[in-house]
């Protein structure tokens, strides 16, 4: 009954949603390139001046730049490796037959609600301090120096952090995947004699792969935006030891005032998140039909 | 699957499944056994019985005034929530039941807004808090919250109204009913479900939320997120209360997750995982 009636009234459905959207992906994007060609530093915003494309090579002679894209970037393959292989694992494991399955359920999903400063805090001053810390405690019990986490391996610590934040995401989606598997099929590759692993390389795996390319390409959105954790446990250090792209860019506009700068960064961040996106769109938009 | 497993295996499989559980909520678990510690048994090394003293759970309330950020959050969460949904079910709804050409782009498009990185956008969205007196207003961050969930929002409802039959429209058409019918006594109860995942997953997103947050308040509007943060420094040397105030900010929010769990696994990832 697609009259011409339902058609506008559809239409007139659409439209607040749709025009608020596109406010908010022009306005604030447009503000962002333009101030990125400015000097302008808000300690000083009678000196605001054209820049061209100065910002941009700031950014790009900075050495704290490169940095922060390498740690973006091992920040992100670090948790995508522990969460992808751990996921499976687990998944795998509390797929089989156990007593108590919805309780084990739960406790694994739980991290996943914890407020990311929550959890930073939780796992700086509980668990990885290096005098009051669980970490310390197991530590002298054997007798060892207790690591001080965040001082020796600041980025390491922060992967932790993280890992453990989306190890029940990625964990629940693959459990997912896992259950849609037909129980059929592998009893017959079982009856044929396939053994455990050539039945996971060979069934299990191919189904799960879009899973796996989702959890990879919706966390990776996520993980380029982690800024809560590193304020709460090291403030991007020692030096830019653990600062990534969006904490430099935080740094910049809010600690240093430096809105042409911070702009600029800004702009760099949406081409690498554009990068990913790409793929992501593609891998959703074959669901659509 | 049906098939036998023997009871052996099913013990080992379980014992496994359980401390691998178990340490993955051990963090979790140590913060609420810490919260009910007093001070110096906080910091008198690892010990898993507390004293189940509440004394932290009172200094947390009165001389933090934990109120105001927990009212806060409660506010933010549950009404950008709501705004969202206001704003999506019609839209959602048109583009599940009356689908034109467009309509996938469409999605698509308001799909792709949800990857952009927020820091892109943090020096103009601070300049214009600043200067319009957004800056630590409730109704300010509110709508920020709805204008980043609203992508996600739109998409489940969609998935979920895509499923409601056409059929049963039809046939409540043959029957007579006008439109007014169809939509109070055909549609609405079959969309009720959809709508209460998706308002349930978003206030935990909104809840959870934690850029924005802390960007945009400083202490009238700051919800837990914010107010967890600034402990990072001067109050992180008190172990019970932290521990305490952690408990208070996830508590409500790990419940309503934990009947969520098959929503998270739809809203996540678009769809695109059942």
């Amino acid at each position: 009954m697609a009259t011409r009636q339902t058609a506008s009234l559809a239409r007139l459905m659409r439209a607040p949603a749709i025009i608020l959207l596109l406010i908010w992906m022009i306005v604030p994007l447009g503000m962002t390139l333009y101030y990125s060609f400015l000097n302008y530093n808000l300690l000083n915003p009678a000196g605001t001046s054209w820049a061209g494309w100065f910002n941009y090579r700031y950014f790009y002679t900075d050495p704290a730049f490169f940095d922060a894209i390498r740690n973006t970037l091992v920040l992100v393959l670090g948790v995508l490796v522990i969460t992808v292989v751990g996921g499976i694992a687990i998944a795998l494991l509390i797929d089989k037959p156990i007593w108590g399955q919805g309780i084990v359920r739960i406790l694994i999903i739980s991290p996943f609600f914890v407020m990311p400063p929550v959890a930073a805090l939780i796992w700086k001053n509980m668990i990885m301090h290096p005098s009051y810390g669980v970490f310390a405690d197991i530590a002298k019990f054997f007798g060892a120096q207790p690591v001080d986490w965040f001082a020796q391996f600041p980025l390491t610590s922060i992967i932790i952090i993280v890992a453990w934040q989306w190890l029940p995401f990625a964990t629940l989606i693959l459990l997912t995947a896992l259950q849609s598997l037909d129980g059929e099929q592998m009893e017959a590759a079982e009856m044929d004699g396939a053994g455990a692993l050539s039945r996971f390389i060979h069934l299990t795996l191919p189904h799960m792969a879009r899973a796996i390319t989702v959890v990879i390409l919706i966390q990776t959105i996520f993980l380029l935006g982690i800024y809560a954790e590193i304020l709460v446990t090291t403030n991007g250090g020692p030096g830019n030891a653990s600062t990534n792209l969006t904490y430099l860019i935080y740094r910049a506009a809010r600690l240093n005032f430096d809105i042409g700068g911070a702009a600029a960064g800004g702009i760099i961040a949406v081409i690498l998140a554009n990068l990913v996106a790409i793929f992501l769109m593609r891998a959703v938009g074959k669901n659509l039909d | 699957m049906a098939r036998a497993v023997s009871s052996r295996a099913k013990v080992g499989y379980t014992v496994a499944a359980w401390i691998v559980a178990l340490l993955i909520f051990f963090p979790i678990l140590y913060t609420i056994i810490t919260s009910l510690k007093s001070e110096q048994e906080a910091i008198a090394g690892f010990d898993l019985i507390p004293s189940f003293t509440l004394e932290s759970f009172r200094a947390v309330q009165t001389q933090n005034d934990y109120w105001k950020p927990f009212t806060n959050s409660v506010i933010l969460s549950i009404g950008s929530t709501l705004l969202a949904l206001v704003v999506a079910i019609p839209a959602a709804w048109a583009m599940a039941f009356s689908p034109t050409k467009r309509t996938k782009d469409i999605l698509m498009w308001m799909l792709s807004t949800k990857m952009m990185p927020a820091v892109a956008v943090l020096v103009p969205i601070y300049l214009i808090f600043l200067r319009t007196g957004l800056m630590d207003t409730r109704i300010g961050l509110t709508v920020m919250l709805m204008l980043i969930n609203l992508p996600i929002v739109v998409w489940m409802l969609y998935t979920y109204f895509r499923e409601i039959p056409g059929e049963i429209l039809e046939a409540a058409r043959m029957d007579g009913a006008t439109l007014r019918d169809e939509i109070i006594h055909v549609l609405t109860p079959m969309a009720i479900p959809g709508i209460a995942s998706t308002l349930l997953l978003n206030v935990i997103l909104a809840w959870n939320e934690a850029f924005w947050t802390i960007q945009l308040t400083t202490t009238n509007a700051a919800p837990l997120s914010a107010f967890i943060a600034s402990f990072s420094s001067p109050q992180g040397l008190f172990w019970a209360k932290l521990s305490a105030a952690s408990v208070l900010a996830i508590a409500p929010i790990l419940i309503l997750g934990w009947f969520s769990q098959k929503q998270l696994v739809r809203g996540l990832t678009f769809g695109a995982v059942k």
